[in-house]
């Protein structure tokens, strides 16, 4: 108790505390009481409450060593032969064991701390992390010293390429990382859509015949060959196309596309100029296109323009024509970059 | 007997072996008996660590099974319903991991879910060293390196979630790449260098790999150690209280009370997150089917943490992208990714260097502040919690459209605005809130707790009896310091109020503190009470004398 009342009279007040009479010997803040008296526990004062507890810790522990043997039980136990119903019986016993074992031994220690480990407040004394005068004053005098020693301000011709080579010297390392990518050249603003490519259904594949589409239909297309590319994903992350059919007096093409669409069928990129999702949502009423990453809507009545969301550009229209058969082919590729945005875009 | 003298000498022999070759006694004497204090909101930062532990264990388990590669592959596992398809290595192998190691999918799960505690605590222990305000002087330091721990655990999240190539994840991948090409001028760059050329290409799985595995974890678990290292230094805050002071440190000793505590609460913690992952799926892979750029899942959503930037992404109108001189600008993307991480880095790191220009206080604090003793401060707490939250649920604006039947166009507009104005008034709310609680805790102190008892005087008049507090409970009421506004207090420490600086920092002072309550002071009591026993005789009883003060009291109050 001594060392509490200690706590509260000799270094009750902080700085700002400080104990101040005020007039008529009223003291104008309060004065720290000091730690409460100590409670004891049950275990403390009652022998029976101590060995109850005791028995309540071993309870606990054993309880852990039965969840630990359970896991080993579990793994080798349950007959792993990849079906559904035996992987999701083998995570749960595996699991289930895991948490008896760890949390009643987690529980078990602390119940131990709590209830029979001594819990009367003890007291540390902090120390300021700033050093006294004597100290401070020293450590300038040594560092001074050391500067002395070393010259550096004696020899500037030394300081100043010192520093030139500490500057220099990690900048090559930024250089390794040179062969990590290529440059990126035109490989943004090209997709692999050419004239004459014929489109295909995805993922299923096969050309599409121009008179196969109904009103109100919408196909995921990629350009015929996209297989035999050498990265294939690369490919389509730029390439995927939709192709809706719509009444063709709703589209309203501006000048320069007249000629893009065939009869009422229009092909847009599926790439999202936002983030680069792909715009997969077609709401058929009222011919949006929905991004369902950022809910960008684009509208293809209105050549794709941008409705809502925070995406800026349309989506770029792959002008497309038929062939003598009646299927469908690019006329050219995109005349724009796909996707998201980028620095040298335009 | 014979037993008990074995173990000794055995110990004995450890600890002069430990001592020889490490100087063990030292350590022992030095560490052994430190004192730390008793809170439940200490252990936030626990749950935090352990929960990284618990990751590199489980991480390492995954690591023997898991291929970093995006070389393709046929699936022909047991999962029927892609047997057959190409794919990935990498999603082969988290797969396989699932499905054909015995615990794997356990381990997987337990892996994700401590993921998702790690960051969730991280932040939850960001919240209470804020608002306690454990970060002034001299822990500083210690407060930005958590804040750089809780961006790299983002980080460290994000490139661990894109690991098995799964649809959901080379979605997020995708919107990654989006982010880095809206950097202006070097985005494309950075891009191509980042994914060895085009999106997604084969180099990102291995590369990710490195970085999630070797790279963040190492950081990581460096400025731990300077963490922790630092709060033993520092040694730990304490709440305020009777007993308790900025000289020293209440609470129990590390050997045997805290080794046992919080030894057992590291198998609590990893305990409660094997029962979730036990019982709870998260990532089911298998039902997204492997990456491909083209298809896309309605309501995708990312892990939790990133929600806030997915929202804040959706919130922004496309029209501030801005093209011109032959290139484009897209603030739409640039702003709520890159430049929001760096404002609010920036932010958080700045925060207690602000706080202590506004104080101009350069002493050390051990003793937390109760929230409502520093209402502005509280107050910008609760206004950056209020628009970290507006962020969040902007990330999910689609599931909430669809679950509550509401047009997404609708919530979006609305949330547009409601990200500027509601923060706004939750600082000033929480403000008055603070306020209110302070003004509450002088009543109690002057006139003591409302016991619930109406008494009706001689003359009719009901009143309810008021218990006075004992010192140990006033102490905590009354025990804080009050700042005021330099221009009311003639601060010699303060800047030079005729330059741009003293200008600057008497302003912020004056924002941090002309709304204020001061705590009650002893003399007030005395008045208070002395009103309260007019007329008293000194024949009453002491529970007469007590009911007496109180009646005063509240006559005061009420009358």
């Amino acid at each position: 108790m001594s060392e509490i009342e200690r706590a509260g009279d000799a270094h009750g007040q902080g700085p700002g505390t400080t104990l101040a009479r005020g007039q008529g010997g009223v003291a104008e803040k309060f004065e720290n009481p000091g730690l409460p008296e100590h409670r004891h526990r049950m275990g403390d004062t009652d022998p029976k409450a101590a060995r109850r507890a005791e028995r309540q810790v071993a309870i606990l522990l054993v309880l852990s060593m039965i969840g630990s043997v359970l896991i080993v039980v579990s793994i080798i136990g349950v007959k792993y032969d990849g079906s559904f119903n035996q992987i999701s019986l083998s995570t749960k016993a595996i699991g289930l064991s895991m948490f008896l074992s760890l949390f009643a031994l987690g529980v078990g220690a602390v119940h131990w701390a709590k209830t029979l480990m001594p819990d009367d407040e003890r007291i540390d004394y902090r120390h300021r992390q700033r050093g006294t005068t004597a100290e401070r004053d020293q450590a300038v005098a040594i560092l001074k010293e050391g500067t002395d020693e070393s010259g550096i301000a004696r020899r500037p011709l030394i300081r100043n390429t010192l520093i030139g080579a500490g500057v220099l010297f990690p900048i090559p390392a930024v250089f390794f990382f040179r062969d990590t990518g290529p440059l990126p050249g035109d490989d943004l603003s090209t997709t692999m859509w050419r004239e004459g490519m014929y489109l295909t259904k995805d993922p299923e594949g096969g050309r599409i015949r121009a008179s196969d589409l109904g009103l109100g239909s919408v196909v995921h297309v990629m350009p015929e060959g996209i297989e035999d590319q050498e990265e294939i994903l690369n490919a389509k992350a730029k390439a995927a196309v939709l192709l809706m059919r719509l009444e063709p007096e709703l589209l309203n093409p501006g000048s320069g596309r007249e000629d893009w669409a065939v009869d009422g069928i229009v092909a847009y990129s599926k790439i999202c100029t936002h983030m680069g999702c792909p715009v997969a949502l077609y709401e058929q009423q009222t011919h949006h296109l929905l991004c369902p990453c950022h809910q960008s809507t684009f509208d293809v009545t209105r050549e794709c323009k941008v409705i809502f969301g925070p995406a800026k550009r349309a989506l770029p229209q792959l002008p497309i024509r038929v062939d003598a058969e009646g299927y469908l082919q690019a006329q050219s590729g995109f005349h724009e970059a796909v996707g998201p945005s980028f620095w040298e875009r335009g | 007997m014979s037993s008990q003298t074995t173990v000794d000498k055995v110990a004995a022999g450890i600890g002069n072996y430990a001592d020889d070759t490490a100087g063990a006694s030292k350590i022992v004497n030095g560490f052994a008996r430190k004192i730390f204090p008793d809170h439940w909101s200490f252990m936030l930062g626990e749950i935090t660590l352990y929960s990284f532990v618990i990751l590199l264990l489980t991480g390492t388990f995954l690591t023997f099974f898991y291929e970093p590669s995006a070389a393709e592959t046929t699936y022909t596992g047991i999962y029927a319903p892609l047997a057959g398809q190409t794919v990935s290595e990498a999603y082969a192998s988290s797969l396989r991991l699932s499905f054909d190691i015995r615990g794997g999918l356990l381990m997987r799960q337990v892996h994700h879910w401590a993921a998702l505690v790690f960051v969730a605590a991280t932040i939850v222990h960001m919240a209470r060293v804020f608002f306690t305000g454990a970060f002034r002087k001299p822990r500083e330091l210690n407060w930005v390196i958590g804040g750089v721990l809780a961006l790299l655990a983002v980080f460290e999240g994000f490139t661990g979630y894109s690991l098995p190539d799964d649809l959901l994840s080379g979605t997020g991948i995708r919107i990654a790449d989006a982010i880095i090409l809206a950097v202006p001028v070097v985005g494309s760059y950075i891009s191509f260098f980042l994914f060895g050329g085009e999106f997604p290409g084969q180099d990102f799985i291995p590369r990710f790999f490195t970085i999630h595995i070797l790279l963040l974890p190492a950081v990581m678990l460096a400025l731990i150690v300077v963490h922790l290292f630092f709060v033993v230094i520092h040694k730990h805050t304490q709440y305020p209280g009777p007993g308790r002071t900025e000289d020293n440190v209440v609470g129990f000793p590390l050997f045997p009370v805290y080794a046992a505590k919080a030894g057992g609460f590291f198998f609590i913690v990893f305990g409660v997150i094997a029962l979730i992952a036990a019982l709870f799926s998260i990532n089911p892979i298998w039902a997204y089917g492997a990456y491909d750029p083209s298809p896309v899942t309605a309501g995708s959503q990312p892990d939790w943490y990133m929600g806030w930037l997915d929202g804040a992404v959706r919130l922004m109108p496309g029209w501030t992208e801005i093209s011109a001189f032959g290139y484009t600008l897209s603030l739409n993307i640039f702003i709520p990714t890159t430049v929001i991480i760096l404002f609010v880095m920036g932010a958080l790191v700045a925060y207690p260097y602000l706080e202590q220009i506004a104080t101009g206080d350069k002493r050390e604090h051990h003793l937390l502040d109760r929230p409502r003793n520093a209402p502005t401060r509280t107050g910008l707490g609760v206004m950056a919690v209020t628009f970290y939250v507006l962020l969040w649920i902007s990330g999910g604006n689609d599931i909430i459209a669809h679950i509550m039947q509401l047009s997404i166009n609708d919530i979006t507009r609305f949330l547009r605005v409601a990200l500027f104005v509601l923060p706004a008034i939750a600082f000033v709310v929480t403000k008055r809130i603070c306020l209110g609680l302070q003004r509450k805790d002088r009543e109690k102190a002057l006139h003591g707790r409302e016991t619930g008892r109406i008494v009706r005087l001689p003359h009719g008049e009901f009143i309810e009896v008021h218990a006075p507090l004992s010192d140990l409970e006033r102490w905590t009421l009354v025990q804080h310091e009050v700042q005021r506004p330099m221009e009311i207090e003639d601060r010699v420490d303060a800047g030079n109020p005729d330059t741009l600086y003293g200008r600057f920092q008497r302003r912020l002072s004056k924002f941090y503190f002309e709304d204020r309550v001061e705590p009650v002071t002893p003399a007030e009591v005395e008045a208070a009470h002395s009103h309260g026993e007019l007329g008293s005789d000194e024949e009453h009883l002491a529970v007469g004398d007590k009911e007496n003060a109180a009646i005063g009291t509240s006559q005061t109050l009420h009358g």
